[in-house]
Formats: structure tokens, sequence, C-alpha cells
């Protein structure tokens, strides 16, 4: 199969690549880009590990092909970070409130989060665990990511009025 | 997990991605959100020379809510079915079941579209299209037509829809003021498929049932609509039970299956008669 010209916006960043249409996301972005926060969990669109934010929405890049998304913004756990490369608010409140033990769905969890309260800035907790249901965690129970994501929209909130 | 290979296409109009269809024949599958298509590409189970991505085709976008009628684009997803405030008003049914497909993810990339299209009798959509007595439309080499939901399922991943035709659009009567509306799913965890799920309204005099995943095809009964439009909620539950066929899986055995959907009927017609009045 012949290669095909792939251009994305990733974390801000124009990139270029060349790849076969049945590659997918994932595959496009750890091993071509080196982006290696979104994680390969299950493969099979379950646990999230490999969410990443597509043109303002959460997709689990394993279940999409390089060749549907050319030419879309993506932003990555990599791109969450503050602008001097400091932890942002959800990595930060997820370090402080330990809501990670291996770390392995942290970069989809974080990801998924992101989106979650940029539409919905003062979720409950049933509705960040509603919300949150297509990541799935075997380390904490989820308690404590619940905790890290209540704790950043509080803390988001905050900044947001400092700001006004 | 990688799928075989294939040319992609992105047409931009309707009539081109007929064309598509038409030059390369079986060899030849649209995708829309892609996430039932793609896990059975990754699977081989799926295969095909040639994807059509109907993603930049704006004829099939939009949702259109008029005083009798609403319409929905064949790519029109989950996220958007939920988030639409003028939808929930007119007819609560739908965001009450698109709450309970799979999960966040995949609603921002599944759409009404291939979920009514596919043939999968796990799906929601096609139950609820048939409740609700959705009609679809059909565009293809000669045009376009329109078949009832109620008309459109023939077998598992069979449907009145030919090779070379894309389902573009569904209408959906409103239903009358008064009419209540229940979607209720029994499923094992988040993202799987129905053990059993119910489609009810009821109001009016009136009164429409369909399940879920019992059977090859979603399964709306006449009969059993009839016995709850006169009040009769036994006779209801005893007519669908025999009009469903489950078959024994990882989801339960037959006896469990037919429980479970008496259960999950009952609480469907208590929470739509709720509604009503």
């Amino acid at each position: 199969m012949s290669k095909m010209h792939v251009k994305l916006t990733v974390n801000g960043k124009q990139v270029d690549g060349l790849a076969e249409p049945r590659t997918l996301l994932i595959h496009f972005l750890r091993e071509d880009l080196k982006i290696t926060g979104p994680h390969i969990g299950c493969e099979t669109s379950h646990c999230g590990a490999c969410t990443v934010d597509i043109d303002g929405k959460s997709v689990k890049s394993c279940t999409a092909f390089v060749a549907q998304v050319n030419g879309a913004e993506i932003t990555t756990v990599e791109g969450l970070t503050n602008d001097d490369g400091s932890l942002g608010v959800l990595q930060e409140m997820f370090r402080e409130h330990h809501g990670l033990q291996c770390g392995f769905c942290t970069p989809g969890m974080i990801t998924r989060a992101h989106r979650l309260l940029q539409e919905n800035p003062n979720p409950t907790e049933e509705e960040i665990r509603f919300g949150m249901a297509g990541n799935l965690c075997r380390c904490t129970g989820y308690q404590n990511i619940v905790k890290a994501i209540s704790a950043s929209a509080d803390l988001l909130n905050a900044q947001k009025e400092a700001a006004e | 997990m990688i799928p075989a290979g294939f040319e992609y296409h992105r047409p931009g109009d309707i009539a081109s991605a007929i064309g598509i269809l038409q030059e390369y024949g079986d060899e030849a599958r649209v995708i829309a959100g892609g996430h039932s298509l793609i896990p059975m590409m990754k699977l081989r189970m799926a295969e095909m020379g040639h994807l059509v991505d109907l993603q930049a085709i704006e004829e099939l976008k939009g949702i259109e809510v008029g005083p009798d009628t609403v319409t929905l684009g064949a790519m029109v997803t989950q996220h958007e079915l939920i988030t639409h405030s003028g939808l929930a008003e007119a007819i609560p049914l739908i965001r009450e079941a698109a709450l309970q497909i799979a999960d966040p993810q995949v609603r921002y990339m599944g759409t009404v579209g291939g979920n009514v299209a596919n043939g999968d009798p796990g799906n929601d959509m096609p139950g609820l299209m048939q409740c609700l007595n959705a009609s679809f439309e059909l565009s293809g080499p000669d045009g376009n037509r329109t078949v009832a939901a109620r008309d459109f399922y023939e077998a598992a991943y069979f449907t009145a829809r030919e090779d070379e035709e894309i389902l573009i659009r569904i209408s959906i009567p409103v239903p009358g003021a008064g009419v209540g509306q229940a979607y209720q799913k029994q499923k094992r965890k988040i993202g799987d498929y129905a053990t059993a799920a119910a489609a009810v309204m009821v109001g009016n005099g009136q009164a429409s049932v369909a399940m879920t995943n019992l059977a090859d095809t979603p399964i709306w009964s006449d009969e059993a609509s009839t016995a709850l439009a006169g009040g009769d909620v036994e006779g209801c539950v005893a007519a669908m039970l025999d009009a469903i066929d489950p078959v024994a899986d990882n989801r339960g055995p037959v006896e469990f299956k037919k429980h479970v959907a008496a259960v999950v009927l009952r609480r469907a017609i208590d929470r739509a008669q709720s509604r009503a009045g």
C-alpha cells in the first residue's frame, strides 16, 4: 500500500510525515513522532490509556486511522504542561492527591479530564465518574483520581477568577 | 492489531462517495465514526481495498428540530445527540439512550448513522428508531429512497440498504405532548452491549415498544404495543417475550435473558407511564 502525506498539529507544533492510511494514530504518535505519553493498554478501545484530544474531542487513538485525523489538531498529555515546562494543574493535582500508583493509565486519565473540565468546569463527583467512565485504572480504585480532578476544577476556577 | 491495508478516500459530497462505491463495488466500504468498523478491521474480520470516509460531507451533518419532525444527519455523533438542547426537549428518549451507549470517548466519534446502518443487533439506536417509528433515507446510484426503521433490519448485519447506497438522514416524527418515553438498558459494565434493553413510548391512548439485543434484529411488536396502549402491562410483557428470540452467549443463558427482558421492559413501562400525561 502506498503511503500518504500526513500533516497534523500536535501540542501546538506542525508535524509532517509519511504513513500508510491503515496506521493507527497511537502508533503514528509513538513510533513516528516519538510522542510516548499516550499509552497502548488494551488496544481494543476499552481502557482509555491511549486517549488524546482531537479537535476538542476525547478520542481513543487506538481506534482512529491516521488518515482520518489528517489535518487535525491533537493534544496529548505532553501538551498539558505549563509554558515553562512545569506540571499543569491536572498533572500537579494527580501528583498531590495520589491519583496514580503505577501511572500507566495516567496520560489517558489526564487528557480525558482536561476535556471534561473544558466542557463542565464545575462537575459533581457523579459527573466526574460518568465523564471518566471510558478510562480504566487497575491500581487506585478511582477515589483519588476523582479527588484530583475535583481539586483541579477548584484550582482552575480560582485561577480564572483571579485573572478577571 | 494492525488492519489490512486499504486505499483511503475522503469525498466531499454524497455523489462522489456513491461514485467511489460504484467504481470499486465489493472492495469498498464507507466509514463513519469507525468505532464498530475499526475494531473489526483490527481483528481482520473486516477487510476492504477502499475505505470511503464520510467525515467531510457537510450534507450528512446537523440536527434539525421541527414542530412535527426531527431530522438527524447520518454523521451526527452520539455526543451531539446528548448535548443538543432542542433535541432533548423534542424527543428526550434519544438523549436518554445515547447516554447509555459505550463511553464518553466512543460517543465523541460514534455516529447515529453508523449505529443504525451497520445492522449489529447489539446496537441501541435501531430498536429506539423502531419505537419512534423513524424512517431512514438512503442515497444510491438511482437516487434517494426512504425505508421505515421497522422494515430495515433483515438479520444480523443484513439490512434493506444495498451495497452502493449510503444512509444519509433519519427522520423521526415528534411524539405528541403527553407521551411518556423511557429507555432502559441492562448491561454488565460500561462499554458493553445490552443484555436486554427496552424503548417505550406511551400516552394519549397510544404506545410503542421495542427491544434490543434479544434476537438477530431489533424487535418492535405491534401486539405488545397495542396491549400497552390499552393499559394492559402484563399483556404487553407477554407479547414481547413471545416475540423475542435470544440466544445463549457470554451475557447469559436464554432463560436469564428472558427474565432480564421482562424486568427491563417493566421498568421502562413504569418510567414512561410516570412521564406521560
